[in-house]
């Protein structure tokens, strides 16, 4: 096989852990508050600005600020849930909608009001790995397995512990959790916090590979919604394998062309798959 | 154990209870009947916190629990099975009861009163693992009362147990309430199954258009000429 090829693919699978976390956290937030976070990548973008002044301007050790960043963007997902999701939980989805791309145009403008629109970089430079002729680039394989075990963490949280039992059983009933006890309002507000702290993970493992600037949002979010859209809205699994496929397509259509086009594949792959599975390829 | 006084409630502008008083002492099994569109589930759905009174008021051992949500009744001892049995489908049988213990004070004897239901329901132990909405019609319905159980609860709201069952799984879950009773748990119970629930009730109500229209015990029920000929096609 050509050894380029392979390079691709293995990108491709790196790639696609830290998409598969930002789905799941979009999807776990859908699933149990019925509310699509439209602005969910400008909350990594947020994160990855903390990080950026945390460790590049205020000298903080990268690992503390990674920690603060997921921290900050936990508290900041449960402020979205109470100022902007609880007001308009129970009106129309399209208001819910606008509600949230509001929020996505306020965090832009907000960004390029306070920081400008220059690219910054943390300024890490961590090694490429050569293992046996293939090049591959040490921030994408911790990106990796780190969301990797994010994955893993999630799925034993909501496995093994009665909190996350009722984020599972919240998804499939909405009034009989009550009966078991259930208080709703604080299951949503522990669902924000999770979804907000898995986007400030991802922010972190970004921040490695990528410049922060106002609009890097834009760069992730509409393939994330694709990914959350094509597993399935709402089902994590189906979620976390349509991360794999769509970057996938982006590595080996990249490798065949050149990135731009391989978005534009992945796209086309998107919209014909929605019209053979309208609700996901792993819908119920 | 509760008592209701002159409770009304009801959906928008339609309403569904109107002054609606019932005892339900401690230790007894009370049966609520009555015909479709009564108010049998409202009731229910009442004593539970799932839907707030308009009007009246709710006292449980003593204390007014009027116009607490659901979250807390369960707090207060009060188990609802409702209607349909509602489990999550998609979760496991266990994963069902485990939710059902999902208050601090049923959470710490969680691994006891597993046994316990197991006891009661030896065919969910051997489905544990089985998707709850794979089950059949009678072990849903075993399962949904094991969910209820497993808060510890002091008393148990059962809103039309045998609606949709086979009538020899109808009988196994008459059985099952006595068993229930028996170990000490008060007991209420929505049927419009009139002549078995009868059976295994001290007192019951007739509720009709939103109000209690009859009430005494079992026996008297079971002898008026009215219940006889609307209810028990006798």
């Amino acid at each position: 096989m050509d050894i380029y090829l392979l390079e691709a693919i293995i990108n491709g699978i790196l790639l696609g852990g830290v998409l598969a976390l930002l789905a799941l956290g979009l999807n776990l937030i859908f699933g149990v508050i019925d509310v699509v976070w439209i602005a969910y990548a400008d909350i990594v973008m947020c994160g990855m600005y903390v990080i950026y002044f945390l460790y590049a301007q205020y000298g903080v050790p990268l690992p503390l600020a990674c920690l603060i960043a997921i921290v900050a963007m936990a508290a900041f997902g449960v402020l979205v849930h109470l100022l902007i999701i609880a007001p308009v939980l129970n009106s129309p989805p399209i208001n819910q909608l606008l509600a949230t791309g509001g929020l996505l145009f306020f965090l832009q403008s907000f960004a390029t009001l306070l920081f400008g629109t220059d690219f910054r970089n943390i300024g890490v430079r961590l090694p490429i790995l050569e293992i046996a002729t293939l090049y591959i680039s040490f921030s994408r394989l911790i990106a990796f397995v780190v969301g990797l075990v994010g994955a893993i963490a999630l799925y034993l949280f909501l496995k093994r512990t009665y909190i996350g039992t009722a984020i599972r059983a919240i998804a499939q009933d909405r009034e009989i959790v009550g009966l078991m006890g259930v208080d709703q309002r604080r299951i949503y507000l522990v669902t924000s916090a999770i979804g907000g702290a898995l986007a400030g993970l991802a922010a972190c493992l970004l921040a490695l590979q990528y410049d922060v600037h106002p609009f890097i949002g834009n760069t992730f979010g509409p393939v994330i919604f694709m990914i959350c859209v094509l597993g399935g809205l709402g089902n994590m699994i189906g979620g976390f394998i349509a991360s794999f496929i769509i970057s996938q397509i982006i590595a080996i259509g990249g490798y065949y062309s050149n990135i731009e086009l391989s978005y534009v594949l992945a796209f086309t792959f998107f919209i014909v798959l929605m019209f053979f599975r309208p609700r996901g390829i792993f819908a119920r | 154990m509760l008592s209701l006084a002159a409770v009304s409630a009801g959906y928008g502008s339609f309403q569904a209870l109107f002054g609606v008083s019932l005892e339900v002492p401690q230790g007894e099994a009370v049966g609520v009947i009555g015909p479709n569109g009564a108010g049998k589930s409202t009731l229910m759905r009442v004593i539970s916190g799932l839907l707030p009174m308009r009007d009246g008021s709710m006292i449980l051992d003593g204390r007014s629990v009027s116009g607490l949500p659901a979250h807390r009744m369960v707090e207060q001892g009060i188990a609802h099975v409702p209607e349909n049995r509602r489990l999550f489908p998609r979760l496991s049988v266990e994963d069902n009861l485990r939710i059902g213990a999902f208050i601090p004070q049923a959470r710490q004897r969680f691994a006891e009163q597993l046994d316990r239901v197991y006891n009661l329901f030896p065919r969910l132990k051997d489905r544990r693992d089985q998707l709850a909405g794979t089950l059949s019609g009678g072990e849903q319905q075993m399962c949904a009362i094991g969910r209820a159980l497993m808060s510890r609860p002091k008393l148990l709201l059962l809103d039309e147990p045998s609606a949709g069952l086979a009538p020899l799984v109808v009988a196994q879950v008459f059985e099952l309430v006595r068993r229930i009773r028996a170990e000490g748990l008060t007991v209420l119970i929505v049927e419009q199954n009139v002549q078995q629930v009868l059976e295994v009730v001290d007192r019951a109500y007739l509720l009709e258009v939103g109000a209690i229209k009859l009430a005494g015990t079992a026996a008297e029920l079971k002898d008026n000429s009215f219940i006889r000929k609307s209810y028990m096609g006798l």
